[in-house]
């Protein structure tokens, strides 16, 4: 039943000539949208969108710290926590053949967020004081690191649940218990350390607002490596998309593919959870989107996704800033509303056609 | 003078209560209930801390059976069954104790549940002020002490007062930052922390239209460049390093850090706002002057 949301695979498998025009037109597109949303990052601010705000703000004897440690870091942070979002989404699509796999389907969030919880509860039973808002480098670390093995864990178990991701249903079922039940477990940590409490709310709406350079720093490495590593995969994924046995007759050692992509996807979800908390729906879009607009083999569709994440979180960010300010939205609530949104749409489409 | 005011005023109350003394109490809660008693309860569930609290100021602890996970105060009830949170209190437990009143938040989820068990349950709201005096004197009402409620508020304005008269001249009037979550949710004006440090002669750079407790965008705080942080000592060790924070002023020698135990008073709304606002004020008191404070080097951030 799932199936159907995404155009076959094959259609990407003979590109034709208006493809490659589709698909330049769709990356020119997302990145102009990003520097557009990247200067309108830079200039919301607590009283929203307003010109005159924004001159006071580049001409104020604070600009540096407004715009310099506040509001850039914060804005390139949210663009790199949904490139990393969206590019966790395209491996999962791709890996597991199942246009309905994301981060937070598959368990790799679940466990990326409990992992988190851990070490918050941790933290503060052992009289240390360390939250998302703490930019030190160990603690930032010791998180990031924490929630790679906890996402690695998550989709571990589904896939140990599902025994292998062969059947979508299966798989889909065994992310779903695999998530409620490690969500569980981080509800049962927070009510024996009410302290972990705090600052899991925050972690569980998901937020942009504590992004800083470290944040960052973070997410640049995390991308200067996923990237190159995920294009390098992609055409092992164009040959999975015909079936393991194709793929296989092709000459691919699977499972260390597998192992590779597998890996890949831990380390996006985990490097975003950690520095972002739980955004939904990023992971699961972004994909889709970019197959509508411009199908295409793995390579594209991956990076492409990677910008296309990037450029929804942004988006979501500025508008949580803006739409009651000086107060703000909790992003993952407004990436939820809109994801959930368009899957709605996109639902009731395939099913009227 | 006031003192004789006072006496006379309770001397008229008692007199009041005796000549009433009598089958029925009755009184309407905060959810628009109204109760009708023959006689005050004897058996007292509460599921809130500052409602323990306030039972017990009124003088009615030993009448307690059952208190909620987070009621700490005072040291006599710790042996008390705990019966749950606001979200997740335990009916069956709740039912066992045969309560003849359970006190609960307005908000409480369970309260319909019990009262469908044949259990009275009375509502009582406190936001602000107002309310925790309101519900003062509703809970000494339920108790049969309807005296017992204008002397605990007495004593809690006495205590504002004399916290007021210790906030240094030189601190009226400054901004302060009240942090209650480090999303960052602040205290507002409009909440009941905000109404103490109004008492107090303190300002508060979350004005009264963004609502008690606002969700603030982070950098609204750096740009209020509050005179006085008061949050939780662990939210107060995290703050520098959030982006673009090392730049308050305030931090780290114009903020009160508390530990927990103390942090918690400062965040219930019920008999003890008194002593919470000596403990403000104590703090504002041994802040070193601004002057010294002013001069930290952390303007090149």
């Amino acid at each position: 039943m799932s199936a159907t949301l995404v155009p076959p695979a094959a259609a990407a498998a003979a590109p034709v000539l208006a493809d490659a025009a589709r698909r330049r037109r769709l990356l020119l597109t997302l990145w102009g949208l990003a520097v557009v949303l990247a200067l309108l990052g830079l200039a919301a601010g607590p009283s929203g969108l307003s010109w005159s705000a924004w001159m006071a703000d580049v001409g104020g004897d604070q600009a540096m710290l407004i715009l310099g440690q506040i509001r850039a870091p914060r804005t390139l942070g949210a663009w790199g926590v949904g490139a990393m979002l969206g590019l966790a989404g395209a491996i999962a699509q791709g890996l597991f053949r199942n246009p309905l796999a994301d981060p937070y389907l598959l368990g790799t969030a679940a466990g990326a967020g409990l992992a988190v919880v851990l070490v918050l509860a941790g933290a503060t039973l052992g009289g240390v004081a360390i939250g998302l808002a703490t930019a030190q480098w160990l603690a930032r670390l010791g998180m990031v690191l924490a929630a790679f093995v906890g996402a690695l864990g998550g989709l571990t178990l589904t896939l140990m649940l599902a025994r292998g991701a062969h059947e979508p249903m299966r798989l889909l079922l065994a992310g779903v218990v695999v998530a409620v039940v490690l969500g569980a477990v981080s509800d049962l940590v927070t009510t024996v350390s009410p302290e972990a409490l705090r600052g899991k709310q925050f972690f569980m709406l998901g937020s942009t607002g504590f992004l800083g350079w470290s944040s960052v720093w973070v997410l640049a490495a995390g991308l200067a490596v996923a990237l190159p590593l995920s294009h390098r995969y992609a055409s092992a994924l164009d040959a999975l998309t015909l079936g393991e046995d194709s793929a296989a007759s092709l000459g691919l050692d699977l499972p260390r593919i597998r192992l590779v992509l597998v890996g890949l996807l831990a380390l996006a979800t985990g490097l975003a959870v950690s520095q972002a908390g739980l955004v939904a729906f990023v992971g699961l879009v972004a994909p889709h989107l970019v197959r509508r607009h411009a199908p295409a083999p793995q390579a594209f569709t991956l990076l492409a996704s990677a910008a296309m994440g990037g450029v929804l979180l942004l988006a979501a960010d500025v508008l949580a800033r803006c739409m009651i300010a000086p107060q703000e939205l909790p992003v993952g609530v407004l990436t939820a509303v809109l994801g959930g949104g368009y899957l709605m749409r996109l639902l009731k489409r395939q099913t009227s056609e | 003078m006031t003192a004789r005011r006072t006496f006379a005023a309770l001397l008229l109350c008692f007199v009041a209560t005796a000549a009433t003394a009598g089958p029925a109490i009755v009184l309407r809660d905060d959810g628009g209930a109204e109760h009708r008693l023959a006689a005050p309860p004897q058996r007292i569930v509460t599921l809130l801390p500052s409602l323990t609290e306030s039972v017990c100021a009124l003088g009615g602890c030993a009448r307690l059976v059952g208190v909620d996970r987070y009621s700490n105060w005072p040291d006599s009830i710790k042996d008390l069954p705990r019966l749950g949170g606001l979200e997740d209190a335990q009916v069956e437990r709740i039912v066992a104790l045969k309560p003849d009143v359970v006190l609960a938040a307005k908000s409480a989820r369970v309260a319909e549940r019990l009262q469908s068990l044949g259990l009275r349950v009375v509502l009582v709201e406190s936001q602000t002020h107002a309310d925790v005096r309101r519900s003062l004197g509703l809970i000494a009402q339920l108790l049969g002490t309807p005296a017992a409620a204008e002397r605990a508020w007495s004593a809690i304005e006495a205590e504002f007062q004399n916290a007021a008269a210790r906030v240094p001249p030189a601190r009226r009037g400054q901004k302060v930052y009240f942090e209650v979550a480090s999303d960052p949710y602040a205290a507002g004006a409009a909440s009941f922390i905000g109404e103490t440090l109004i008492k107090l002669g303190l300002g508060n750079v979350v004005p009264p239209e963004l609502g008690p407790f606002p969700r603030l965008n982070p950098e609204y705080v750096v740009r209020a460049q509050p005179d006085i942080i008061v949050a939780s000592q662990q939210a107060l060790q995290s703050m520098a390093g959030r982006p673009g924070w090392s730049a308050l002023k305030a931090l780290p020698r114009q903020a009160c850090g508390f530990v927990e135990a103390r942090y918690e008073l400062l965040i219930r709304p019920g008999p003890r706002m008194g002593e919470a606002a000596s403990a403000l004020a104590d703090c504002v008191a041994g802040l070193p002057a601004k002057t010294a404070a002013a001069t930290g080097t952390k303007d090149g951030q």
